[in-house]
C-alpha cells in the first residue's frame, strides 16, 4: 500500500491488472490456453474434451447454488438433462437445428427446470432438502422415461442433426467444431458468471450462505435470492446440456440420473466449492481420472475416487483449488 | 382380490425388509446427526458375506446370517473409529460426501474381492415353499421377512423403552451435551448403537436378498431408498420408521403392480408430497 501511494503510475497499472484478473480475463485466458493444449495433445479424444466442457458447465451451475448459496443438492442433473432434452427435442421434433438457437432453447428449458426444482427443493432444509433434491431428479428421470414419444425413453433421443454454426462451420466427424463451440460457450459463461458472483446479487447470495437470519433482518428475501440463483443456475446447466446434445447428437436418460448429480457434486468438492476455478479444475481432474482408470477396471476407479473423496473431505476441505490457493497465500504472507 | 392380496403381502414383506435395514440408519441419524449414505453399503457387505458363507462355503442360511451380522459389525468398527468420528457436528455436505466416498470404496473393494456378478443366498428348504394360511398360501420367505421385521421392531422397542441402555440412548438423542454432563458416557452409547445399526443393516441385507438382489451397485441403487425412508419417518423415531416403511412399501409395490411403466414415479411423487407437508418426517420431533 505504501508503494501504491508513492508511485502513481505503477499503482494504476496494478489496479488495472487486478481488475482484469478479477473480471475473469485470466480465467478466460486459462480456459482458452488449456483448451488449445488439449486440442493439440489429444486430437483423437476431442469427444471426451467436449464432454468435459459440457460437464464443467453443469458443475459451474451446481457451484452457484451449492458453493455460493450453501444449498446442498443431489439432484442438479435435472437442470442439465432438461437443457439436453430441450435442445434435443427442439432439433428432433421441431426442426430447430441451428446450434445457437438450440443452445438458447437449452438454456430456457434448463432455467424452467431450475425454477421447478428450486421451488420444490427450497421448501425444506437439511436432510429433508437433500431427500427432496433426490426425489426431484428421480421424478424427472421417470417422467422422461415415460414420455418416450418425445424423449425416446430408454433408447435415448436420436435424430439430432445440428446445422453448421453461422452456416460456416460444419460439425465434423472428429468433433473439432463441437469442441471449439463448447470452449467458446464455456469461456463466455465463465466471464458472465464471474461478473455475476462479484455483483451485489452475488454478494447477497454469499450472505445467504453465511447467515440467513442476518440477511432476512437486512430486509432481503432469502427465498427469492435462492430461487433467482436457481433459475440462473438452470440456464447455465441447460447450456451444458444443450452442448452435450449438439456434440453427441443423442440425449440419453443418463443425463437425468442421480449418478450424474452425485458425480457433479463430487467434482465440485474435489475442485473446491465457492470458486468458479475450483469447479472447473474438479471437473477436469475427475473426468480425466475416470477416463484413464475406468478403462482399466471400473471398480478400481470407484475405489480410488471414493478414497480421494474421503481424503479431500478429511485433509483438504476446501478442495484442490481452495487448498492450493490457501497454501500459496500463506506462503506469501510468510515471506512478506 | 387375488391381486390385492398379493400386493398386500409383497408390500408388507418389502416394507419390513426396508424397516430392518433403515431403522438403524434412523436411530444413528437421530442420535449422531450424521447423514449416512453408506448405510446401504453395510447391508451390501452383509449380503455378500452371507452369500459367501452360505453358498460358497456351504454353511447354510442360519450360519450365513450370523457371519453376515458379525462380520459386517467387525468391518464397520474401524470405519466408525477412523472416519465417522470426524463427521459428528460437520455440515451436511461434508457428511454426504464422506459417506458417498465410503460407499464408492466399499463397492469397489467388494467387487474386487467377490467379483462383479449377482450373488444369491440359497434359502433353506423350510423357506423355499409356501405356507398355507387356510384361505391363501404365501411364499414362506415373505412370511419369514415379515416375522423378522416384527421381531426386530418389538426387540428395539423393548431395548429403547424398557432398559437402562434405552434411557441413556433417548437422553443422548434429546440432548447429547446434557446427557454427557449427567454422566452418560455418550461415546459408548454412540458406539453400541452404531454397531446395532450396522448389524441390523447386514441382517436386512440378507433377509431382503430376494426382494433387493445383492449385486455390485446395491449400495448405490438403494442408498436413496433408505435415506428417503428415514426422512419420511422422521430421524430417530422407530414408530415413524415403521410407518414410513409400510407406507412407502405399499406405494412402491402398488405402483409396480398396477402401473409398472411409470417405474418409481409415484414413489418419489409421494416422497415429495410427504416431505413438503412434514419437513421433520411423519413422526419426527419438532424442534
Amino acid at each position: 500500500m505504501t508503494v501504491a501511494s508513492t508511485d502513481h503510475s505503477s499503482a494504476a497499472n496494478l489496479s488495472i491488472a487486478r481488475r482484469l484478473a478479477d473480471g475473469g480475463l485470466i480465467g478466460a485466458l486459462a480456459i482458452v490456453v488449456i483448451g488449445a493444449i488439449g486440442y493439440y495433445l489429444f486430437p483423437n479424444n476431442l469427444a471426451l474434451l467436449t464432454r468435459m466442457t459440457a460437464i464443467a458447465l453443469l458443475v459451474l451451475s451446481l457451484d452457484l447454488v451449492t458453493g455460493y448459496c450453501g444449498v446442498a443438492t443431489l439432484g442438479h442433473a435435472a437442470l442439465f438433462g432438461a437443457g439436453a432434452y430441450g435442445a434435443g427435442i427442439a432439433a428432433a421434433h421441431f426442426g430447430i437445428s441451428e446450434p445457437l438457437t438450440m443452445t438458447l432453447v437449452g438454456a430456457l428449458t434448463g432455467s424452467a427446470a431450475g425454477l421447478v426444482s428450486g421451488v420444490v427443493i427450497l421448501r425444506a432444509h437439511g436432510l429433508a432438502q437433500l431427500v427432496l433434491s433426490i426425489a426431484v431428479i428421480h421424478l424427472f428421470h421417470e417422467a422422461a422415461n415415460k414420455a418416450s414419444a418425445w424423449t425416446g425413453g430408454s433408447d435415448g433421443l436420436s435424430g439430432i442433426m445440428p446445422e453448421a454454426v453461422f452456416g460456416l462451420f460444419e460439425f465434423d466427424l472428429w468433433g473439432q467444431t463441437a469442441y471449439i463451440y463448447g470452449l467458446v460457450l464455456l469461456t463466455v459463461v465463465f466471464v458472465a458468471l464471474r461478473i455475476l458472483v462479484r455483483s451485489p446479487f452475488g454478494m447477497l447470495a454469499r450472505g445467504v450462505r453465511e447467515d440467513r437470519i442476518r440477511i432476512t433482518a437486512m430486509g432481503a428475501s432469502v427465498n427469492s435470492v435462492l430461487l433467482r440463483m436457481y433459475v440462473i443456475s438452470g440456464a447455465v446447466a441447460g447450456i451444458g446440456g444443450a452442448l452435450s446434445a449438439i456434440s453427441t447428437q443423442v440425449v440419453g436418460l443418463d443425463s437425468l440420473s442421480f449418478t450424474l448429480s452425485a458425480e457433479a457434486l463430487v467434482m465440485l468438492v474435489l475442485g473446491g466449492t465457492g470458486s468458479l476455478y475450483g469447479a472447473m479444475i474438479g471437473t477436469m481432474v475427475f473426468m480425466w481420472f475416470e477416463d484413464t482408470l475406468s478403462a482399466i477396471n471400473p471398480f478400481h476407479w470407484l475405489t480410488i475416487i471414493g478414497a480421494l473423496l474421503v481424503a479431500v473431505v478429511l485433509f483438504a476441505p476446501k478442495g484442490l483449488y481452495g487448498s492450493t490457493a490457501g497454501f500459496v497465500s500463506r506462503l506469501r504472507r510468510g515471506r512478506g | 382380490m387375488q391381486t390385492v392380496f398379493s400386493i398386500a403381502v409383497d408390500a408388507l414383506a418389502y416394507g419390513m425388509v426396508l424397516f430392518v435395514i433403515s431403522i438403524g440408519l434412523s436411530v444413528t441419524m437421530g442420535l449422531m446427526r450424521v447423514v449416512n449414505l453408506a448405510h446401504g453399503a453395510f447391508a451390501m457387505i452383509g449380503g455378500y458375506l452371507a452369500s459367501y458363507a452360505a453358498r460358497d462355503l456351504g454353511l447354510g442360511y442360519a450360519a450365513g446370517i450370523l457371519v453376515a451380522v458379525v462380520g459386517t459389525v467387525i468391518i464397520a468398527i474401524p470405519i466408525e473409529r477412523l472416519l465417522y468420528r470426524r463427521l459428528y457436528g460437520a455440515t451436511e455436505l461434508t457428511q454426504v460426501l464422506m459417506t458417498i466416498g465410503i460407499t464408492f470404496c466399499v463397492i469397489g473393494i467388494t467387487n474386487f474381492i467377490f467379483g462383479p456378478t449377482l450373488k444369491t443366498i440359497p434359502l433353506p428348504p423350510a423357506l423355499q415353499g409356501s405356507v398355507d394360511l387356510g384361505f391363501r398360501s404365501i411364499a414362506a420367505h415373505r412370511l419369514f421377512a415379515i416375522v423378522c421385521g416384527l421381531i426386530v421392531a418389538a426387540a428395539l422397542w423393548f431395548l429403547i423403552e424398557r432398559t437402562a441402555f434405552g434411557i441413556r440412548l433417548r437422553a443422548a438423542v434429546d440432548n447429547a451435551a446434557m446427557a454427557a454432563a449427567l454422566g452418560v458416557r455418550t461415546e459408548i452409547v454412540y458406539a453400541v448403537s452404531f454397531a446395532v445399526a450396522i448389524g441390523l443393516a447386514a441382517l436386512g441385507g440378507v433377509l431382503g436378498a430376494e426382494l433387493l438382489p445383492v449385486e455390485p451397485y446395491y449400495a448405490l441403487r438403494y442408498m436413496v431408498t433408505f435415506l428417503v425412508v428415514v426422512s419420511v419417518g422422521g430421524a430417530g423415531s422407530i414408530p415413524g420408521a415403521l410407518l414410513a416403511c409400510l407406507l412407502l412399501g405399499a406405494i412402491d409395490t402398488t405402483g409396480r403392480y398396477l402401473a409398472p411403466e411409470y417405474g418409481e414415479f409415484f414413489f418419489y411423487l409421494a416422497v415429495i408430497v410427504i416431505v413438503t407437508l412434514f419437513p421433520r418426517g411423519l413422526l419426527g420431533r419438532s424442534k
